[in-house]
């Protein structure tokens, strides 16, 4: 087959969409269920993925750790990190004006950001190679093996999410607090450990896609979070902020469109792309896709 | 004569005497050429955190992407006395009116969005401003906009800085400010007592943008040459940083954070990777222990003053 | 914490911190030191680059000092954070120069930075050597057309490097097509690409596409596919050794299989540990210097740089290296800790055998040395060609 041909080139900008999707998907899931139960937008977000990046790098090269045991730590340790900065920075502001919580939240990101760049130096590092890449050609197709791992690993997590949030009592305490925190509180939840719990297994979800990036792509810095931060949040907002299925559309839809922007158009624009999406998804249909539309009551 | 003229016209020869002060000091030599400059930066960053508080304190909107209207400012001004031979008020009226249309036409729209979700759009705006401008060849893109004459001195900062707060200190104080005041207070109240809130929203961005538009002329005309990587998300957090510092709501405010925040840059220059470790660490620290700010939303002023040194200046006004 | 309490631990915060400033402000120059700066980016965006470019400066002040100095004295290196924007590389240049007091500074790597402080160096007549600024505005005022006098460069413009690909693809690897493939977010790779595409162009080949990504990008495949689409003959990505090594990577585990091709900011022992040995065949790219290079100046820079730091040097650290101690030598020349002095010695240097080559400063004080090309092999730097002005 021609490799030039439309379909091929289409066909191959969507298998690269859906993998960068993938990452955008994990960490916009904690992004969303952080707005979900306490309304904040959490800039730090960004961050604790690329700290879950530097522990796997660390459990890989210094711990000597194959994949299962490098990822559960990675998200063992950005879990906790996620629940200290809840702790220290968000917990005193839960009653202070909003801008003020957003402010502390850019102020942790800094801080985590430079933090890392002081100790660990502003070189990017590499993963050592625990997977080896095997390429497959399919139908003029070329479809990387990380690529299919960066798939089933995120589909995994995020079924055992919504295993979780569905079918445990967490979980439903959970949506309960998301839902109307006074009455959670009123029939006996403990507000501030759900809370403390949602920090914890969303920095973990994103410590996971760190962990896949870095194996994906080979190289880390402190500075890698930023932007996918920024795109996660984006892609919670399509898929309609507070909803964890709508994360994980939003990730894939904002990959894909991403990855199409490039191929086809220039890259370049990429990222103005993306956040000019953001502006006509809270311009058209702020609820997202598949967000509920909530009226404001006087 | 009455007395809010006589008080006026104590604040004009103020204003006078600190500018003679000033400016005598820097030609004396005795102000040396670093604190010079960060006397000039102070006054643009003055300028862009009372044009910022309009927005975000008097009229309560989150918005977190001053910087993309500084660097419309930057580069229309640049554009007019470099490309177009204009002299440079011309550009900064330019630099103005385009940073000005640019807030209207972006400010209709998306104002009807409220809280976090302004944030983020206006962020994401700030960021499509500044990648199509580093896309755009005619001003230079990624290289940078190049050889801008130095125009700026202390005396055009000066000036705009007075003339800035004079411009947003009565534009609060008459029933236009009041109207954006009651925005922020209640949105869905005003809109009921008969305030167009759409208007008033829109109307205070624009002239926040206008303001910002200015600043970035002036910067842009005093390190000869605009680059998208001074307008990023980071110069947004910073203005806003000097606003929440100073305090929503209060230009004095607004002011003493500017030139704080300035003064605490300059000195941590010499150790780089601890500054933003410590700015991170302080901001996170204020925000905890006191969110409205230095000066919440109370203005200085010299009855404060009066009452703080224990007696009674002039009767209350 | 009650207010009042806490006005009173901010205004005393705020003391202590003016006080800090006045007296970090009023320092005076110690009589037995003598300072050179450096005017770098140490956060931000370009920080990798900023700081190995510190530790080639410190490395060689070290070794000058550990050798008794300059003139007698010590030398200490006094670092002025530009947070890679423009307008702080001009208030860190006034510091240094007006607060400091140095004798000389190592300016920033990023042309727009340099040109941002040009004007602080020409007033107060302290001269400014960047180890890696390629636009030619650095060395020559285009609104004058005059060299400027007190900037300086340690590296290739980019006109020369650019050229030099553009031929070597043409000539020994018999390129008739080429796709572009630069960082739009650096003046350098665009620099180079666009003289790349006039020489390439001049010579009858053509640009089948121009495309373009941003630094700190990751993911490239969508575009590698829209270039595998084209066909080119040789890629040519002139960018970073962080960007490149991933987009070579990926280009590979699309199929992409022919010559990549670049310029010195490929130049790091990370390239192929991010990029991958096998993936790297087959890419060429135009340097300074060969690490292969058995002469001895090389081998003793990289061995002192590795003991120093744990890392192998890369090409920011090294002209970083050669700019501070091009600066030394002048400095020697002149006999003088004298600004100006050190400048117009340092405009007469002649044959001088640094890490980086040959290097002889011409008339628009840009380094007049030799280029050579290097192929990766197995993960290794070897020497190719040399490319002479």
């Amino acid at each position: 087959m021609d490799s030039s041909s439309l379909v091929v080139q289409l066909g191959q900008q969507l298998i690269n969409g859906i993998s960068l999707g993938s990452i955008y998907a994990l960490i916009a899931l904690g992004y969303t269920m952080v707005y979900g139960i306490i309304r904040l937008i959490n800039f730090a977000h960004g961050d604790i993925y690329m700290v879950g990046a530097y522990a796997g790098f660390f459990a890989t090269s210094v711990l000597k750790l194959s994949f299962i045991p490098a990822l559960l730590f990675s998200m063992a340790a950005a879990g906790m990190l996620g629940i200290i900065i809840e702790r220290i920075a968000y917990r005193p502001l839960r009653n202070a004006p909003k801008i003020a919580i957003l402010i502390t939240a850019i102020g942790v990101s800094l801080l985590i950001e430079y933090t890392t760049m002081l100790l660990v130096s502003p070189q990017p590092r590499t993963f050592p190679a625990i997977f080896t890449a095997d390429i497959y050609h399919i139908a003029g197709l070329v479809i990387n093996s990380q690529q299919v791992l960066i798939l089933v690993v995120s589909l995994l997590l995020m079924i055992s999410l919504t295993y979780v949030v569905h079918q445990t009592k967490m979980g439903k305490a959970m949506r309960a607090v998301s839902f109307d925190t006074d009455a959670s509180r009123l029939m006996g939840i403990n507000v501030d450990r759900v809370i403390s719990f949602t920090f914890g297994i969303g920095s973990a979800l994103a410590a996971a896609a760190g962990v896949l990036v870095g194996i994906y792509y080979n190289s880390i810095d402190p500075l890698m979070g930023i932007m996918p931060g920024l795109k996660a949040f984006v892609a919670a907002v399509i898929g309609g902020i507070g909803n964890i299925p709508g994360a994980m559309l939003g990730g894939t839809i904002l990959g894909v469109i991403e990855a199409l922007v490039s191929g086809f158009w220039s890259s370049t624009f990429r990222d103005a792309v993306a956040f000019g999406i953001l502006i006509v998804i809270l311009l058209l249909r702020p609820a997202g896709l598949l967000g509920k539309n909530i009226r404001e009551k006087v | 004569m009455r007395a809010k003229t006589k008080t006026d016209i104590a604040g004009l020869v103020a204003c006078i005497l600190v500018y003679a002060a000033i400016q005598g000091l820097i030609l004396t030599e005795f102000i040396g050429p670093f604190w010079q400059l960060n006397i000039i930066l102070i006054g643009i960053n003055i300028i862009l955190a009372v044009s910022l508080n309009l927005i975000n304190g008097f009229t309560g909107q989150f918005s977190i992407g001053h910087a993309g209207f500084m660097a419309v400012g930057a580069y229309v001004s640049a554009v007019l006395t470099v490309k177009l031979q204009l002299p440079f008020l011309a550009a900064i009226v330019g630099g103005a009116l385009g940073a000005g249309a640019l807030g209207f036409a972006i400010g209709l729209p998306t104002l009807r969005l409220r809280g976090d979700y302004l944030a983020i759009a206006t962020l994401g705006l700030g960021e499509i401003i500044r990648i199509c401008i580093l896309n755009i060849q005619y001003v230079g893109g990624a290289s940078g906009f190049m050889g801008i004459p130095r125009y700026t001195d202390f005396t055009w900062v000066f000036a705009l800085v007075v003339f800035t707060v004079f411009v947003i200190k009565n534009f609060i104080d008459s029933t236009h400010g009041r109207a954006c005041i009651s925005i922020r207070e209640n949105e869905i109240a005003a809109e009921a007592m008969g305030v167009d809130t759409t208007k008033y929203k829109v109307l205070a961005f624009t002239i926040g943008a206008a303001f910002a538009g200015v600043a970035g002329s002036l910067f842009a005309h005093y390190f000869y040459i605009a680059h998208p990587a001074s307008f990023t998300f980071m110069r947004s957090f910073d203005i806003l940083t000097m606003v929440v510092l100073g305090g929503l709501g209060s230009i004095t405010g607004s002011i003493t954070g500017a030139v704080l925040l300035t003064f605490v840059s300059a000195t941590l220059a010499s150790y780089p990777e601890w500054r933003m470790i410590i700015y991170s660490v302080v901001l996170i620290i204020l925000m905890i222990y006191r969110p409205q700010g230095l000066l919440g939303n109370k203005e200085l002023s010299l009855k404060l003053l009066g009452r703080l040194t224990g007696g009674k200046k002039h009767g209350s006004a | 914490m009650s207010k009042s309490r806490f006005t009173k631990i901010v205004s005393v915060m705020v003391s202590v911190l003016m006080v800090a400033g006045l007296v970090a402000g009023c320092g005076d120059q110690q009589a037995d030191i003598i300072k050179i700066g450096a005017n770098l980016e140490m956060t931000g965006g370009n920080a990798t680059f900023g700081q190995s470019a510190t530790n080639g400066a410190k490395l060689a002040i070290k070794q000058t000092n550990d050798k008794g100095g300059v003139l007698g004295k010590q030398l200490t290196l006094v670092v002025a954070d530009n947070k890679s924007e423009a307008a702080e590389a001009a208030n860190a240049m006034q510091k240094l120069v007006t607060q400091d007091k140095v004798v000389a500074v190592i300016a920033p790597i990023a042309s727009s930075s340099v040109i941002a402080a040009a004007q602080v160096n020409a007033e107060n007549k302290v001269l400014a050597i960047s180890p890696t600024a390629s636009n030619p505005k650095v060395t020559v005022d285009p609104a004058t057309g005059k060299v400027r006098d007190y900037n300086f460069r340690a590296a290739f413009i980019d006109p020369f490097q650019g050229s030099v690909m553009a031929v070597f693809a043409q000539k020994s690897l018999n390129a008739k097509t080429a796709a572009i493939y630069i960082d739009n977010s650096s003046d350098y790779a665009k620099g180079l690409g666009h003289f790349f595409k006039e020489t390439f162009e001049k010579n009858g080949g053509t640009i089948v596409t121009s495309e373009a990504y941003l630094a700190k990008d990751t993911d490239f495949k969508a575009t590698l596919t829209k270039i595998k689409a084209q066909t080119p003959d040789v890629v040519f990505v002139p960018g970073y050794y962080q960007e490149v090594g991933m987009i070579i990577k990926q280009a590979r585990e699309l199929g992409l299989t022919v010559p990549f091709l670049g310029g010195d900011g490929w130049d790091s022992a990370k390239l192929p540990e991010i990029g991958g040995a096998q993936a790297l065949n087959n890419s060429f790219f135009s340097n300074h210097y060969s690490p292969d290079d058995n002469s001895p100046d090389v081998v003793a820079f990289v061995e002192a740089y590795k003991k120093e730091y744990n890392q192998t040097p890369d090409a920011f650290a090294a002209l970083s290296y050669d700019a501070t101690m091009m600066v030394i030598q002048a400095m020697k020349r002149a006999n003088s800790a004298d600004p100006v002095k050190i400048k117009d010695e340092l405009a007469n240097t002649k044959d001088y055998q640094a890490v980086s080559g040959l290097i002889s400063f011409n008339t628009t004080h840009d380094p007049v040395k030799s280029a050579v090309i290097i192929e990766m092999k197995e993960g290794k730097q070897t020497f190719r060609e040399k490319v002479n002005p």
